[in-house]
């Protein structure tokens, strides 16, 4: 009797808890929408989305942000998404276990995963601007400055580094989910290792790749720090034309708007604007990596 | 007996520091059904594993003694393991198709060997499917997803993509443990006809299939083959005590 008792106060408590919990968090999902889009709503109108920004940026629109930010992550996942993948495989299918090399590839995974992003900007400025850039231009330009400055190719491709990690553990994990009876089954029918991998075991982890894919856009597109020094520039009358332009990027104009505008009331609700954008842009993201993951399980069965 | 197709001369299998196999010779006859018996553990399937070299996936595994196919011993360095298992098809205890349509699943052994033309592999594909007695089942729906088919469709379909690669022998490993006994009894009959033209061996639980299809039959226990001649020989008048007292059902 007495434990039965014990065993409800415990439960109720338990329950309890995760109720509340829950409540916090979507009250915190909720509040931030809510607020972002009272604040935002009058200002998001088509126009806003398609024109230029104006008067110093007081008024006009945020296509050249949203371009920006589109084409970063495109060329970001062009970079992350193979690299990852040719990654993961190798830890899936080729390293033993416990090798060194493959323990050592796992501890720089997690390493790189925990290394905050600012790091990574200071990395891209520092690896792919004043050495890689500026090597480019010693060598193939004869000094001429065109690579070793910050564009969208080395933001793209430090935005790439930090999330690396995410493609690689999306599509391991996707790799290990396909049925050893099925490995089995190709290679006793003579198939060889890598044909076994390039029709089997990547189909299978067709959902993987595409998730860790979205994941890795969602992350790309809301980080700000790592193209800080190294591709996002603060106001550009013409959109990038080159990867070796600069862009202009959502998160960015974001923290523009909010630290360096002379007329707070001016600047706010194209902050609520642009933050409302942002938000359902990297939503949207993560609600079609849900879908799309459900809908191959449900295909895969 | 007919002429042997596989020869193992004492091969010895270990785990690690676990012996599975203690120097097991034996002689497979060609065209010929071999049954292998024995309660679980006993070594039965390890040792078909051995056959076409399934075992190597394992890296805890050694393996010392010679396994000869046709006279040449496939553990020798110089052997081509991707072109032995060609050579010698295996279906597994739990069917499993690839996700994949019915006619990529039996396509698949043909186009890993390169064959792309259509025709040659639509050929293939209904011969296969013909051979492996379920052509009439499928014939309307090739292009469907091999997994809506039921398990035994399924076993099926998956040996005729065994036999879509032309193998030799082909091994099965309790191919029918998983099935009601009407696919099961379609899957003997199966086995009945491919006698014909392979060299089948095949692990089962059951000691009453092995009555039924085989013509040879192994008795493994704890790693060691026990026993090993004509079917009818060992579940009538086996020579070793421990077999009768295994076919009767004493222990298991």
């Amino acid at each position: 009797m007495k434990i039965r008792l014990k065993n409800k106060i415990i439960g109720g408590t338990v329950t309890a808890a995760s109720a509340l919990s829950v409540i916090l968090i979507l009250g915190i999902i909720v509040i931030m929408l809510v607020v972002t889009f009272i604040g935002g709503k009058d200002t998001l109108t088509w126009k806003f989305l398609t024109t230029f920004p104006e008067e110093g940026m007081m008024k006009g629109g945020i296509f050249p942000a949203i371009y920006g930010t589109a084409l970063l992550v495109i060329i970001m996942s062009i970079a992350a998404v193979p690299f990852g993948t040719i990654t993961a495989i190798y830890l899936t299918e080729y390293a033993h276990e416990k090798s060194w090399i493959a323990q050592t590839i796992r501890f720089a995974v997690r390493t790189l995963a925990t290394v905050p992003s600012i790091i990574f900007g200071l990395f891209g400025l520092g690896f792919f601007i004043k050495f890689v850039g500026a090597g480019m231009d010693n060598w193939f330009l004869g000094g001429h400055l065109k690579w070793a400055q910050p564009n969208l190719l080395w933001g793209s491709l430090t935005m790439a580094l930090l999330t690396l990690p995410v493609v690689i553990v999306s599509v391991e994990e996707a790799i290990r989910t396909v049925p050893r009876e099925l490995r089995e089954a190709s290679l006793a029918l003579g198939a060889t290792k890598w044909q076994t991998i390039k029709r089997v075991v990547l189909p299978g982890s067709v959902s993987g790749i595409m998730t860790g894919t979205i994941l890795a856009v969602g992350r790309g597109a809301g980080e700000v720090a790592p193209i800080l020094f190294t591709g996002a520039a603060y106001y550009l009358a013409t959109l990038p034309t080159s990867v070796s332009d600069q862009f202009m990027n959502l998160g960015y104009h974001i923290y523009v708007m909010s630290t360096q505008s002379a007329n707070v009331d001016q600047a706010m609700p194209i902050q609520f604007a642009t933050t409302l954008v942002l938000l359902m842009l990297t939503f949207s993201l993560n609600l079609t990596a849900v879908l799309i993951r459900s809908r191959l399980r449900r295909r895969m069965k | 007996m007919k002429e042997a197709k596989i020869i193992t001369r004492d091969l010895t299998l270990h785990y690690g520091q676990k012996m599975a196999l203690n120097s097991i010779s034996m002689q497979i006859p060609e065209k010929e059904v071999t049954a292998f018996i024995g309660p679980s553990g006993c070594g039965k399937s390890t040792f078909l594993r051995s056959l076409n070299r399934m075992n190597d996936l394992i890296p805890s595994v050694k393996i010392t003694g010679e396994i000869l196919i046709d006279g040449l011993n496939i553990y020798q360095k110089k052997i081509d393991v991707v072109n032995l298992r060609k050579k010698i098809g295996m279906v597994f205890q739990k069917s499993n198709p690839f996700a994949k349509s019915i006619f990529e699943n039996v396509a698949y052994g043909p186009r890993i060997n390169g064959i792309n033309n259509l025709k040659i592999l639509t050929e293939i594909v209904e011969r296969s499917l013909k051979n492996a007695a379920i052509w009439d089942e499928v014939k309307d729906r090739m292009h469907d997803s091999a997994l809506g088919l039921s398990g035994g469709q399924q076993q099926r379909l998956c040996i005729a993509r065994t036999l879509a690669v032309e193998p030799e022998i082909i091994l099965m490993d309790e191919p029918a443990s998983a099935l009601d006994p009407i696919s099961t009894g379609k899957i003997e009959e199966l086995i009945f006809e491919l006698k014909k033209s392979y060299t089948i061996v095949i692990v089962t639980h059951n000691m009453q299939q092995a009555a039924r299809v085989s013509d040879y039959t192994a008795f493994f226990y704890l790693g060691e083959l026990i026993e090993f001649g004509k079917t009818r020989k060992i579940f009538t008048a086996p020579d070793v005590k421990h077999t009768e007292e295994y076919i009767t059902g004493r222990f298991g």
